[in-house]
């Protein structure tokens, strides 16, 4: 569907674009005769921006206050205003989610943010070696893992009959344990499945920002005397700080988002108490139940949660460091 | 004095140094190995936890049961159409969205650059986009794969890098000898980001080839979903009873070794062609963290 204004666009361009009067005619003329042609070859991903990005973001609004009906479509459905955020934040869910989606943030944030910082840290000590290579390669590969298959071995590995850890725990005399039906583990399950897909990854976008940093800096400190653990307070991390910072927005930007669809994966109802977080109720209650502007509505709520975050982080950033995102 | 004793200390900080990289290493590796090493191994050292990194008791029989299982090799079908053709899509439609954006004069471009930057902060909400999808009649369509997820802005951006680094002389030489717009991105511009291409159509196909998601809410239809599906069916669900049920040894006894087994099958295209590919995943990312 998408193709046709990409593939009409070449044709439109050959004929109209001669390119051979550069400097007779107006400016104006003139620009409008260069940009006319990249208009029209933006304007198919314009298209698509529009259609799968920015129409779903304000129709999550306007499915929301009303009661949409598929049969009705989404004008003839009635206007209920504000009826199912009302139902949302009554609902005895509501607060099981939000520590739900908090708790993961915080583990995440704890241990997830920190350990790319750290592995970068180390490999930079290495210099450019083939070694540094080799561990980078290494370490990224776990993120071209799909999330099935990250979440499948997770769980044969804790499988209670014939998984790793299970069959270390009896030979160490413990009883076995059914960590995937048991809540209290899901968040720190979760977490470890995460750094082990996503360090990796991390780290090489810290380490592109450590060799952005000026050798003179570390040279001159050499010479002023500082020694390893200084040149790392006063130059190495105040060099990647504004990348920190801004990973550290990006992450707020989506903190209400966590990584739904491995979630989705990895929890079973015995362990909703703790698993459970908005987007996998909206998934549940939109996809599986088809309460679309109840979902909607949740949705919403997180998008907006979300932004007022993301809004206030980056003012946050701009007062206390040099970096922000706008 | 002090330059001995730092020394000293240097070195023995360089051995911590590479004990914690090697250990990292162990952990990002450890797991896929076992799981090469089990799917190989039979039932009987699998149960009593025998199984490390060497199979024990290597056998077949696991990968002959998965191969045979036809949803395997139909899915399998289905995840290298969405692959090539979701990637040559969003290839197609990135260099589209890229090569105005990288222009020195185009008008509107803070604009549209603005328009693609906030789609990467802010994801529209799963409903609405399913309902989008639905009302164009994609539900249950190869369309519901390829096209909601087409570009990522992401690799947009990575590609419009590629293309700023091009310099600016050769399009104005390109257009003083007449060449359209079209004519200079596809013989001077193109040929000179291969590397840009490369990156970001590599980030594309691992996209498809691992996304199981759209597929899972978009797709009714047995015989169009990817492996990946299929995988989440037989290893997280524990729908094994289709694979083993036929089998003297009863289904229980297989099915662990079937779960490996189909974990490695829908893997191993990933893990051979990483070694050879991981310094342009390596640099797209540098790219897009300094850009981004």
């Amino acid at each position: 569907m998408q193709n046709t204004p990409a593939s009409t666009t070449p044709k439109v361009k050959l004929n109209k674009a001669p390119g051979k009067n550069p400097n007779k005619k107006s400016r104006k003329w003139k620009s409008l005769k260069y940009s006319y042609p990249l208009l029209l070859m933006f304007f198919p991903v314009f298209v698509y921006y529009l259609v799968f990005r920015y129409i779903p973001l304000i129709g999550a609004f306007i499915i929301s206050i009303k009661k949409y009906q598929p049969a009705l479509g989404l004008i003839g459905s009635k206007w209920v205003g504000f009826e199912y955020f009302q139902q949302f934040l009554n609902s005895v869910f509501f607060w099981r989610l939000i520590r739900n989606t908090l708790a993961i943030n915080f583990f995440q944030l704890l241990l997830g943010f920190t350990a790319p910082i750290i592995l970068a840290l180390l490999l930079n000590e290495l210099g450019s070696s083939k070694f540094k290579r080799l561990v980078q390669s290494v370490t990224y590969l776990p993120n071209f893992i799909s999330s099935v298959v990250v979440v499948g071995i997770v769980v044969v590995f804790l499988s209670p009959t014939t998984g790793l850890v299970n069959s270390v725990i009896s030979r160490l005399g413990m009883e076995k344990v059914n960590f995937l039906t048991e809540p209290s583990y899901f968040w720190l399950i979760y977490t470890f499945m995460v750094i082990w897909q996503t360090t990796g990854y991390n780290a090489i976008i810290y380490l592109a920002s450590l060799t952005g940093i000026s050798p003179e800096l570390y040279e001159a400190s050499n010479i002023d005397g500082a020694g390893r653990w200084k040149q790392l307070w006063h130059i190495t991390l105040p060099g990647i700080s504004p990348t920190i910072v801004i990973l550290l927005l990006i992450r707020l930007g989506n903190l209400l988002e966590v990584g739904y669809e491995s979630i989705i994966l990895l929890y079973n109802p015995s362990v909703y108490s703790t698993a459970d977080v908005i987007s996998t109720y909206v998934y549940r209650r939109g996809i599986l139940n088809g309460d679309y502007s109840f979902a909607s509505a949740v949705g919403f709520f997180q998008s907006v949660i979300a932004l007022i975050l993301i809004i206030a982080a980056n003012k946050l950033a701009k007062k206390y460091t040099d970096t922000s995102l706008w | 004095m002090k330059t001995i004793k730092e020394k000293k200390s240097r070195i023995l900080f360089q051995c911590i140094n590479y004990t914690i990289l090697i250990v990292c290493m162990i952990v990002a590796l450890y797991p896929v190995l076992y799981v090469l090493a089990a799917s190989l191994s039979s039932y009987a050292f699998l149960a009593q936890g025998k199984v490390g990194i060497i199979p024990m008791g290597f056998n077949l029989e696991a990968y002959k049961r998965v191969l045979a299982y036809p949803m395997i090799g139909r899915s399998y079908m289905n995840t290298i159409f969405y692959t090539a053709s979701g990637t040559l899509i969003s290839l197609l439609m990135s260099i589209l969205g890229a090569y105005p954006l990288s222009r020195r004069y185009f008008p509107g471009k803070n604009f549209l650059t603005k328009l693609v930057v906030i789609a990467m902060l802010f994801s529209a909400g799963m409903i609405p986009t399913f309902l989008v999808v639905r009302e164009l009649g994609m539900y249950n369509t190869v369309w519901a794969i390829l096209l909601p997820t087409a570009v990522s802005s992401f690799n947009l951006i990575i590609l419009k890098t590629f293309f700023e680094q091009i310099p600016y002389e050769m399009e104005e030489s390109a257009a003083l000898d007449g060449c359209n717009h079209l004519q200079t991105l596809f013989i001077i511009i193109l040929p000179l980001a291969i590397p840009g291409l490369v990156t970001v159509g590599l980030f594309y196909a691992v996209y498809q080839w691992n996304s199981y998601f759209p597929a899972m809410i978009y797709l009714r239809d047995r015989e169009l979903v990817p492996i990946q599906i299929v995988l989440r069916d037989i290893v997280i669900q524990n729908q094994t009873t289709d694979l083993a049920v036929d089998l003297v040894n009863g289904a229980d006894q297989v099915s662990e070794s079937i779960k490996y087994a189909t974990i490695m099958v829908a893997t191993i295209p990933i893990m051979l062609v990483y070694p050879f590919v991981q310094k342009y995943f390596i640099k797209g990312v540098m790219i897009g963290s300094v850009k981004g």
